[in-house]
């Protein structure tokens, strides 16, 4: 499996250039490689460690410790239903059951076509919506077993595309800047100056 | 330092040293606080916590772990309350409900501290009915070591000994809670030179020795304290053997040498000496065969061979090579049978690897505490990570959590290169170029050797601010000769008056045989055979009339007709010297040729005429000296397989039948004549060195005696981190093996002998003529670098079966741009062409490498640098082409 | 009681984009900060330590005293707290995407009053849309002139990174969220000896302050830190977003003047929580995050004050308020929440990793009906060798009090609803079905 493209090892530099000191960037790197892959293939975890100069068991053991990250495949949907207390109190014990059924599989399970890896998660702060459940981390609130079947076919038949990317996708807005504080700009302001789009309203 | 400071345990009043954690400094006060996670060598981490007690705060007591409060001035601390009673009976409990207590057929039953815990304090029938957690076991992490992540109690000494003190961060916890385990990344081993240490330090059964897997249990084995000779280092460490077979060896922890680590050489080594392949009968070559013999016909056989050649041609045609492998005793024992007895001063225990022994022997010594210590290291050295590893593992910890900045200068890579504050990659053969500059008034501005000015004028920097410098001298590739070494050290001495050098030789008592005079121009005691003439040769009768040939003149005699004939103490040419093509020929050259080893039985010598099998490394006691000069005791444990005695009686038999007389009966009848004769070694009798203050060896000359082992701390020599099982571990015949370790009362260290005006004075330093530019390189060829791994084709890692398989083949690395540049594709194979020869290897791409240069290990399965290397050149060049896939590719 | 206490860090939610940088400034937006940098820096905190600001991540420190703390050397970092994973609490979360300039706005501030050189805000993983606002936000801050060089004309500079977190809970507590922010495992700091102010992040004196904790500062900046002290009561003052949820019929975030409202107000009033769903019984509640210990209907009338709280054994914490009618559980209610902790737990400490696990697998078997006589015993002293004595705030045998915070709800079950417990021993089923 592969290597950070190299869109990708660009905008991993990126994230390094951010940060004091370069592990850092290395939750946020992950995400890419997730991204990417939709898992953390062990080349992904590799180049990572080569990019940060930190031995690859240490990419794995850090990566590891976190839910989010899957260093095995799962599908192109993450589905995660909250049983937490709000959503215990609410029937998230049962819509679980329901989306086992629905979906044929136990939780921690990804259908045989590789579309939907369902799993029992903590709570998402998402208890005033209970019982709730995220797919690929977009949030359903309130979701009876109808709504949970209607989401499923919607999901499958990609419907909700723009709502939902695939799985590993997390922040799709990018950052524009590096870091610019230290960064002497030319003479430094006039008292009067203006901010660009300062009082513009 | 800081003044101490009183803290107060269960009421009694301690002295603590400011920034101690209070765990340690009760326990120097007798009071034991139980630990798992903490150790004395590591950063602590307060994870298992075990070590609860009550410590008195603001708000009154409340409960932290000992391991991880700094001791206060004034600070009151309970470690015998019933609260903390329930809190320690809780964490054991907690520790054992998933812990299979497979303990009969754990390798640490009967060692283990939690089972030692366990049986101390532990609650009786287990409240636990739940299923325990279950992992498969167990795992191998590495060829060496076994993990049983059922067992572990993850207190984390493994990760964070391969993370914070050996920089191999190969394991590391993995998942979270109550399900995580320590493993490696998926498919990479942890290829750590010091994996050893983990299972070691492992307070319970988790990871287990595959070599020691079920061979002994820990109250079945007898032990005893020696000095690891399987580098220049000396490590500490404890023979542990069982029905007189050595079956372990442990790190002890010598503050000023090793801190209870050793490497996995070094470690796991021991099973050479239990090959059962070893010599057991003396071999003479009957009929063109070698067959076995006795003793009184080999030694009258090699006696004859000797005297012939030294009527026929004189004592300059015999040559004696090796001994670097020996203790003291028996390389003064062979020093002064060559000189005194033989008369040729055709010696060397190097196999021209070395260095001069002027430049060891010459420039101010220092120790690895000082090397530490100092402001900046100087590293013109090979890659001590794999060559002198835990010399790296002291420098490294220096570098990382002390002041210690580093300065390599090399033509590749290391180890260290990471914790370097400037590194000067120089082109392969220019050293001296580069340190010329670097001692310039004016850094040149377009560098030199290879070498940014940038990047000079950094380091010229740094060591311009430096109050202390010392420089790790040693050869940083085998493919340049020692002169430019010893150039660039006398360039560096003269530019900095007040550095001192720590030499990075490898080879096992390289040091102790130097200072025994085993190289020519040089008599035991560090001192020049001019100097030391009139004294020596009163003392043995006659002494060499002029200086002889080192191992190159040797080797080139051989192959030629000058010597004829050739003892070899514990080397072998063949494998050892970097100019393979000479060794070859010297080997065949007719000489007469008399071997003393371990092995040879196996046609390991095949032009051999005698072979004595000798004693190996715990089998005989002796006295070793490592690169700082330090001499310390070597431990015996077992006996010596068949007839193989130690070496030192085989010049002593031989000197018998050649008419003369080594004048000693025993081992200790030599120490005492070594003190009694060698100016370096005055002060240093056989009972000051027995004396427990002094196992940590003692530095010689002797100027600063201070007993060092006193203030050992119980923790560190007992191999098992928690409980005394072996608190015993002293040096067998310890007349004062019962004594505390303290100097008695009124019985203080007895002062070194006053300085002996009559002795010769001690070898000083004097800078070679500069050597011999080295051409330019042109831009079809690539400059040879040999680097030379821990595990190589050596005796030491080849006869021990669980080492052997894990030396490389030779790979050929090369930076990628060259490769490039040179239309070759990495992981292919090339023809490489030097004006020796010719040879078909696998090459790598790897960015490390020096552009314009190669790297290839020296003294690898199958054939290497070795073969490449003309050791007549300053630099050796070679070219290379594709000739097909590699090895590993055709494979799969 | 409710007041009339106008929302602070929640009054522009619910206007139409309130996340952009336009609707932010349309309603006065980026005020505070450009006030605060014509501000002496002490001046600032000296007005956060007037308003008496709690922090709101569940410790509730005096944040105006933490900057005080601080080690005085070079670099200080700050770091923002937004990793919200408490159960039942989801104030953050609303915060990063509904408004987040208002976060951003706050860390400018705060980083100005304690001269940090960088400034981070640690957002939960999970929360993509969260991440993508404020990132969306933090871009238009910086091109507006708010973030980086010269801000808002001032010869004040810092950085702004917004850092995603990767899920787990432990990494909401502060030394924990640290390590992670180094790029390591998410495993607590022992403390003492050093806290963050001391030794933070990469070793630095460090400032971690909540995300709702930073949303208060635009308003105390502009109103100062008296009209803040003037809502509440005591230390606890200013208002305070609660997360209700559970077995009301109206589950959501209500902002409210501290100290003044009761958990009766809050679960009951119409314009709350509105009452327990089906008007049934209220059983018990969880008054500050499952962390805390539960309360029954007689502490109903205690005010949301920190002080009166934790005089009565619990704590605000979090700030969410969970209620449980009488058709709920209570063993099943206390072995979700151990099996949280459980499974939440970092691995470090042996009682918390090994307790945690075992505490799970006996509540388990009691309410999958093979509960033993002996298990309530052992149940509250395998919770003692977590937290010895079993009191509140907890004394703990671990590092930080993940461990001991396991206990509150084992603990609160069996005082409060013990027959319950040994129903279900005795019948060997649970009697909820
Ligand atoms: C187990 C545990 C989890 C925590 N989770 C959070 C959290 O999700 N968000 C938060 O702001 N604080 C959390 N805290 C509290 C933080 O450690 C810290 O006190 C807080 O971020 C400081 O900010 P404040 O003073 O503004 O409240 C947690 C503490 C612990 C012990
Ligand atoms: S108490 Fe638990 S979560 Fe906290 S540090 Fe210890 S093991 Fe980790
Ligand atoms: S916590 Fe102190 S020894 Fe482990």
């Amino acid at each position: 499996m592969a290597r950070l493209t190299a869109e990708n090892l660009q905008r991993a530099r990126q994230l390094v250039a951010l940060y004091p000191h370069p592990r850092s960037a290395l939750i946020p790197i992950l995400h890419i490689v997730q991204e990417q892959d939709g898992w953390l293939t062990p080349d992904g975890m590799a180049h990572v460690g080569e990019l940060l100069d930190i031995e690859p068991a240490e990419v794995y053991g850090t990566a590891s410790f976190y839910d989010m990250f899957f260093t095995h495949p799962v599908g192109r949907h993450l589905v995660s239903v909250c049983t937490n207390l709000a959503c215990l109190l609410n029937g998230g014990g049962e819509l679980l059951e329901h989306a086992e059924a629905r979906l044929g599989v136990a939780a921690g399970g990804t259908t045989a076509d590789g579309e939907f890896t369902l799993e029992e998660v903590e709570c998402i702060a998402f208890c005033g919506a209970a019982p709730c459940l995220a797919v690929n981390w977009r949030f359903f609130g309130n979701v009876s077993n109808d709504d949970f079947d209607q989401l499923v076919d919607d999901l499958a038949a990609g419907r909700l595309a723009d709502e939902v990317p695939p799985h590993g996708t997390l922040c799709r807005v990018r950052r524009r800047v590096g870091l610019t504080a230290g960064v002497p700009a030319g003479p430094p302001p006039a008292d009067d100056a203006k901010p660009a789009q300062g009082s513009a309203q | 330092m800081a003044d101490p400071v009183n803290i107060t345990v269960d009421g009694k009043v301690l002295e603590a040293k400011p920034g101690e954690m209070v765990i340690a400094a009760a326990e120097r006060g007798g009071i034991y606080i139980p630990r798992f996670c903490w150790h004395p060598r590591m950063r602590p981490v307060g994870m298992c916590r075990m070590c609860l007690v009550e410590v008195k705060g603001p708000r009154g007591f409340a409960l932290m772990p000992a391991c991880y409060v700094p001791v206060a001035d004034g600070q009151e601390i309970v470690t015998d309350s019933p609260k903390v009673k329930k809190a320690q009976d809780g964490v054991l409990e907690f520790l054992l409900i998933n812990h299979p207590l497979d303990c009969p057929v754990c390798d640490r039953g009967g060692e283990c501290p939690l089972q030692d815990q366990t049986f101390a304090f532990g609650p009786g029938e287990s409240r636990f009915v739940e299923e325990k957690r279950h992992w498969a076991k167990p795992i191998p992490i590495n060829p060496l070591v076994a993990l049983d992540r059922e067992r572990c109690i993850q207190c984390s000494r493994c990760t964070r000994f391969a993370d914070e003190v050996a920089g191999d961060a190969m394991i590391d916890f993995v998942g979270r809670a109550d399900q995580t385990e320590v493993n490696t990344f998926p498919q990479r081993p942890f290829t750590s030179n010091f994996s050893g240490n983990i299972v070691q330090i492992c307070p319970v059964g988790a990871l287990t020795a595959t070599p020691y897997r079920f061979r002994a249990r820990p109250w079945d084995l007898d032990v005893v304290e020696s000095t690891c000779t399987a580098c220049a280092v000396g490590c500490r460490m404890a023979l542990q053997s069982s029905s007189n077979r050595l079956v372990r060896h442990l790190g002890v922890d010598s503050e000023p040498v090793n801190h209870g680590w050793l490497c996995d050489k070094g470690r796991f080594g021991y099973e050479m000496v239990d090959n059962p392949g070893r010599l057991r009968q003396p071999l003479v070559r009957k009929g063109g065969a070698l067959v076995e013999s006795t003793w009184n016909e080999a030694l009258d056989a090699a006696a004859q061979g000797l005297a012939r050649v030294r009527d026929s041609a004189g004592p300059g045609a015999i040559a004696v090579l090796g001994g670097a492998r020996l203790p003291n005793e028996d390389a003064y024992a062979w020093a002064k049978f060559a000189k005194g007895v033989l008369g040729t001063d055709n010696v060397d225990c190097q196999l021209g690897d070395g260095l001069p022994a002027e430049v060891v022997l010459g420039l101010p010594r220092a120790t690895i505490d000082e090397a530490c210590g100092a402001d900046a290291v100087v590293l013109l050295a090979p890659d001590i990570k794999d060559e002198l590893p835990v010399l790296y593992l002291r420098l490294r910890e220096a570098a990382v959590d002390g002041n210690l900045k580093l300065i390599e200068i090399s033509p590749q890579g290391t180890g260290l290169s990471r914790h370097a504050e400037v590194r000067l990659q120089y082109r392969p053969g220019e050293a001296a170029t580069v340190i010329r500059a670097l001692a310039a008034e004016q850094v040149p501005a377009d560098g030199a050797g290879g070498v940014s000015a940038g990047d000079i004028g950094a380091a010229a920097e740094v060591l311009g601010a430096a109050g202390s410098v010392v420089v790790v001298l040693g050869r940083p590739s085998l493919a340049e000769p020692a002169d430019t070494v010893a150039d660039a050290a006398g360039v560096l001495a003269a530019a900095m008056p007040n550095a001192t050098f720590l030499p990075a030789l490898r080879r096992g008592n390289v040091h102790g045989a130097l200072d025994m005079g085993l190289a020519p121009g040089l008599l035991p005691g560090r001192t020049s055979l001019d100097d030391g003439r009139a004294w020596f040769a009163e003392a043995w009768g006659q002494v060499p009339g002029a200086r002889g040939l080192d191992a190159a003149g040797i080797l080139q005699g051989a192959a030629g007709n000058g010597i004829q004939a050739l003892v070899l103490v514990g080397a072998d040419p063949a494998s050892d010297f970097p100019d393979r093509t000479l060794a070859r020929a010297a080997m065949s050259g007719g000489a007469f040729t008399v071997v003393v080893d371990l092995f040879g039985g196996d046609g390991a010598f095949p032009d051999a005429d005698v072979i004595f099998p000798v004693a190996g490394y715990g089998e005989r006691p002796g006295t070793t000296t490592n690169l700082e000069g330090r001499v310390s005791r070597l431990g015996q444990k077992v006996t010596a397989p068949g007839t193989a005695r130690p070496d030192w009686m085989v010049p002593a038999e031989l000197a018998f039948r050649l008419g003369g007389d080594l004048g000693f009966s025993s081992l200790d009848d030599i120490a005492v004549e070594i003190e009694r004769l060698a100016p370096a070694h005055a002060g240093l009798t056989p009972q000051l060195l027995s004396r427990p203050g002094y196992r940590d060896g003692i530095v010689v000359p002797i100027e600063d005696l201070q007993p060092t082992a006193t203030d050992r701390p119980k923790e560190h020599i007992e191999v098992t981190a928690n409980k005394a099982h072996l608190g015993q571990v002293i040096p067998e015949n310890d007349p004062e093996a019962d004594a505390p370790l303290a100097p008695l009362a009124g019985d203080p260290p007895p002062a070194p002998a006053a300085p002996d005006r009559a002795r010769p004075p001690l070898l000083r330093f004097r800078p070679a003529p500069p050597t011999r530019p080295a051409p330019p390189v042109d831009a079809y060829s690539l400059r040879l670098v040999a680097s030379r791994p821990l595990y190589d084709a050596g005796a030491l890692v080849q006869r021990s079966p669980s080492l052997a398989g894990l030396a490389d083949g030779p790979c050929l690395r090369v930076n990628p741009a060259d490769l490039g540049r040179l239309g070759v594709a990495s992981g292919g194979r090339v023809r490489v062409t030097s004006s020796r020869t010719s040879l078909v290897l696998d090459v790598a791409a790897d960015a490390r490498v020096l552009r314009g240069s190669a790297v290839l290990a020296f003294n690898t399965i199958g054939e290497g640098a070795a073969e490449l290397i003309d050791l007549s050149q300053p630099v050796t060049d070679i070219r290379i082409e594709t000739v097909g896939p590699s090895g590993r590719e055709r494979e799969a | 009681m409710i007041t009339d206490a106008k929302p602070i860090v929640t009054a522009r939610i619910g206007v139409p984009e309130s996340w952009t940088l336009r609707a932010y400034l349309e309603h006065g937006g980026y005020d505070g900060l450009r006030k605060a940098l014509t501000m002496d820096r002490a001046d600032v905190t000296q007005e956060v330590l007037t308003a008496n600001l709690l922090g709101r991540g569940g410790a509730g420190f005096e944040a105006g005293k933490k900057w005080g703390m601080l080690r005085k050397a070079e670099p200080v970092y700050l770091v923002i707290n937004g990793d919200e994973s408490e159960p039942c609490t989801f104030k953050d979360h609303m915060l990063l995407e509904e408004d987040p300039h208002e976060i951003v706005e706050g860390t400018l501030i705060c980083a100005y009053a304690v001269g940090a050189s960088q400034a981070f805000i640690f957002v939960r993983g999970e929360f993509a849309l969260g991440l993508e606002r404020l990132t969306a936000a933090v871009n238009e801050a910086y091109a507006f002139g708010a973030i980086g060089r010269n801000i808002l004309g001032s010869d004040f500079s810092v950085d702004l990174v917004v850092h995603p977190g990767a899920g787990a809970y432990i990494c909401g507590e502060e030394t924990a969220l640290l390590e992670s922010l180094e790029g390591k495992r998410g495993y607590p700091r022992d403390k003492p000896p050093w806290f963050p102010a001391v030794k933070g992040l990469y070793g630095a004196p460090t400032v971690v302050n909540n995300v709702e904790t930073m949303s208060n500062l635009p308003w105390i900046v502009q109103n100062g830190g008296a009209a803040f002290a003037a809502l509440g009561i005591g230390r606890s003052t200013g208002t305070r977003i609660f997360s209700v949820s559970g077995h009301v019929k109206r589950p959501a975030n209500y902002e409210i003047e501290m100290a003044k409202t009761t958990f009766r107000d809050l679960l009951y009033d119409p314009k709350l929580g509105g009452g327990i769903r089906n008007d049934n019984e209220l059983k018990a509640f969880v008054p500050g995050g499952v962390s805390a210990p539960w309360f029954g209907p007689d502490q109903l009338d205690m005010a949301l004050d920190q002080d009166a709280v934790g005089k009565a054994g619990s704590m605000l914490g979090s700030g969410s308020v969970v209620a449980m009618d009488d058709t709920t559980c209570m063993v099943r209610a206390a072995w979700r929440i151990t099996r949280f902790f459980h499974r939440e737990s970092c691995g470090q400490c042996t009682p918390c990793r090994e307790g945690g696990g075992w505490l799970d697998k006996v509540l388990r078997r009691i309410e999958l009906g093979q509960g033993r006589e002996s298990d309530l015993d052992l149940l509250l002293d395998v919770c003692d060798n977590i937290a010895p004595g079993l009191s509140w705030p907890p004394q703990k045998t671990t590092i930080c009090v993940l461990g001991p915070s396991i206990p509150s709800s084992i603990v609160s079950g069996i005082k409060m609803f013990r027959d319950e417990f040994l129903v279900h021993i005795k019948d060997g089923r649970c009697p909820f079905g």
